[in-house]
């Protein structure tokens, strides 16, 4: 691991000072930080302590919620609004990692953790647009059971490999962030970009960019929303598809759906085809099929993942199901 | 930090995780290192109570806490209730996994006093219970290569009722 220096923000002024230099980069948990420094595909000169800023999760004069970036996933998910008024939230991130992982990880980490993509992390042995530029992607024609069948292209197909951010996705939620500059908001959704040709930059964040927050809008159909993940195991294994899912039914038509997937796209992927098939629609199965068909149809498969275009329907279907069982 | 009740200098390099503070500066070898990587559990301790993983944290981060490792589990030299409980349901096999599964445990246990949830849990804002199905998804950090798991998950469930 290359030497770095280490300093602990004391404030988001302090933090954004330290932040804007340099090759320094941000350390949450350090549960994806640590490992990618120690298989050098991250190497800072510096890494700034953010873990002592805001940790609080409380009500927004909105009727929404706020969660500081320091949050630990695993506070989060326990906390009692998150369990009532969110369950999707909850239920993500008790889906992904460990216990021991989910106490050390960070809501600010979360967010903004790399791809799990094999090649990503073999610095010695593989090419990887996503960490070296221009190198090419060994993926595209290896070894990607795991990959994106979504917003990819010929540079990269990773996945972005978050469960709570696909929540997060469904949820409106809206990232706060802090500059030299100053503050801005941003919807979670805007927050990672597709790869395109530049696979490399991962978001719209700049240089220094701080994320301090993660705030849910008032959003009472949340109260009724799920997250379901399929993966190899049952349990500590990252998605092969997710679906985070809310609806809100009246007389057996959808007056409301957020529908968001994971494990299929190159981003926490928001299925908006797929919630404006489904507004006005009866509830049933043809029409949550029609749904996630709709969402699936610019999938482009390779060699080995060509099954989660499938999954990622059945899934959604099983979740809508699910959801909607009593108005049926 | 504290470390088994006892004041310990950080390390002056800030590359060195808690795992190798613990095992090489400070001989405590009965943290183990499996994977180094995040996926095995065998080098899980106890920070201010909540169990993590030392092989994946940096040792500067946790200036100031309190951290608990195998060692210091013992009660005036006897065992304490969930290492004897491993032994009484044949908890393991090598014993590789075992300290982070029995710090892992008593972690848990505080978890579900607490109410809170797993992956597993129906109900998100009803009570949890230690059932198997609920230890075997929260142990699931924590893998066991002999496949002890049925006397891990047997000592635990024993164990837990009581207390750590
Ligand atoms: C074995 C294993 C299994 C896992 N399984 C899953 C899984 O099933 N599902 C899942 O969703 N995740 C899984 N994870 C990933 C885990 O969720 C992430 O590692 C964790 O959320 C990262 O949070 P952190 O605080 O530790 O981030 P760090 O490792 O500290 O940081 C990650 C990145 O975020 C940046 N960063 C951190 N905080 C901020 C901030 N406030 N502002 C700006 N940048 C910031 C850092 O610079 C770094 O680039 C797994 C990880 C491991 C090791
Ligand atoms: S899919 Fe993306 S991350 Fe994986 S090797 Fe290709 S460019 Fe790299
Ligand atoms: S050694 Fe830490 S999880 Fe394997
Ligand atoms: S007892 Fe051997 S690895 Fe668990």
């Amino acid at each position: 691991m290359r030497r770095f220096d280490y300093a602990r923000a004391e404030d988001v002024a302090d933090a954004v000072r330290y932040g804007t230099r340099r090759d320094a980069l941000y350390l949450g948990g350090g549960t994806n930080l640590v490992d990618l420094m120690r298989e050098t595909v991250a190497q800072p000169a510096a890494l700034v302590d953010v873990t002592r800023l805001a940790s609080t999760i409380e009500g927004t004069e909105t009727g929404g919620l706020r969660i500081g970036a320091a949050a630990r996933n695993s506070l989060v998910a326990e906390h009692p609004a998150v369990r009532q008024r969110y369950p999707a939230l909850a239920r993500a991130i008790l889906a992904g990692a460990s216990a021991q992982i989910r106490n050390m990880a960070t809501v600010g980490g979360n967010l903004l953790q790399r791809t799990r993509c094999a090649y990503f992390y073999d610095v010695e042995g593989s090419r990887c647009n996503r960490r070296s530029p221009g190198q090419g992607c060994d993926a595209i024609e290896g070894l990607n059971r795991g990959h994106a069948v979504l917003g990819t292209s010929s540079s990269c197909i990773a996945t972005h490999p978050s469960d709570m951010c696909v929540a997060l996705a469904a949820l409106d939620a809206v990232v706060h962030l802090a500059h030299e500059d100053g503050e801005r908001s941003l919807p979670l959704t805007a927050l990672h970009r597709v790869p395109g040709d530049r696979p490399d930059i991962e978001t719209v964040l700049r240089p220094g960019e701080l994320v301090t927050g993660v705030e849910l809008p008032r959003l009472p159909l949340a109260a009724r929303s799920t997250y379901r993940k399929v993966r190899d195991r049952a349990s500590y294994a990252f998605a092969l598809v997710s679906v985070a899912a809310a609806v809100e039914v009246e007389a057996g038509i959808v007056q409301d759906v957020r529908l968001a997937l994971g494990g299929v796209g190159t981003t926490p992927w928001r299925a908006r085809h797929a919630e404006e098939t489904l507004r006005g629609q009866a509830v049933g199965e043809p029409a949550f099929r029609r749904a996630a068909q709709a969402e699936l149809a610019a999938a482009v498969p390779r060699a080995h993942n060509g099954f989660k275009v499938e999954l990622a329907v059945r899934t959604v279907i099983g979740v809508l199901n699910e959801l909607t069982r009593e108005e049926a | 930090m504290v470390v088994n009740g006892r004041p310990v200098r950080l390390p002056e390099d800030p590359r060195v995780s808690l795992l190798d503070l613990l095992r090489e500066h400070l001989g405590l070898t009965g943290t183990k290192k499996g994977c180094a990587q995040g996926a095995c559990g065998a080098c899980t301790v106890l920070v201010d109570g909540a169990r993590i993983l030392s092989c994946l944290a940096l040792a500067v981060q946790y200036s100031g806490r309190s951290v608990l490792t195998i060692e210091g589990l013992a009660e005036d030299g006897q065992m304490g209730p969930v290492q004897r409980a491993f032994v009484d349901h044949d908890g393991f096999q090598c014993g590789y996994c075992t300290p982070g599964q029995i710090c892992s445990a008593i972690g848990m246990a505080t978890e579900i006093e607490r109410g809170a949830p797993s992956h597993v849990t129906a109900d998100l804002t009803g009570t949890v219970e230690a059932s198997a199905a609920e230890i075997r998804e929260r142990m699931s950090g924590n893998l066991c290569r002999c496949g002890a798991h049925n006397g891990i998950i047997a000592a635990i469930q024993a164990a837990c009722g009581a207390g750590p």
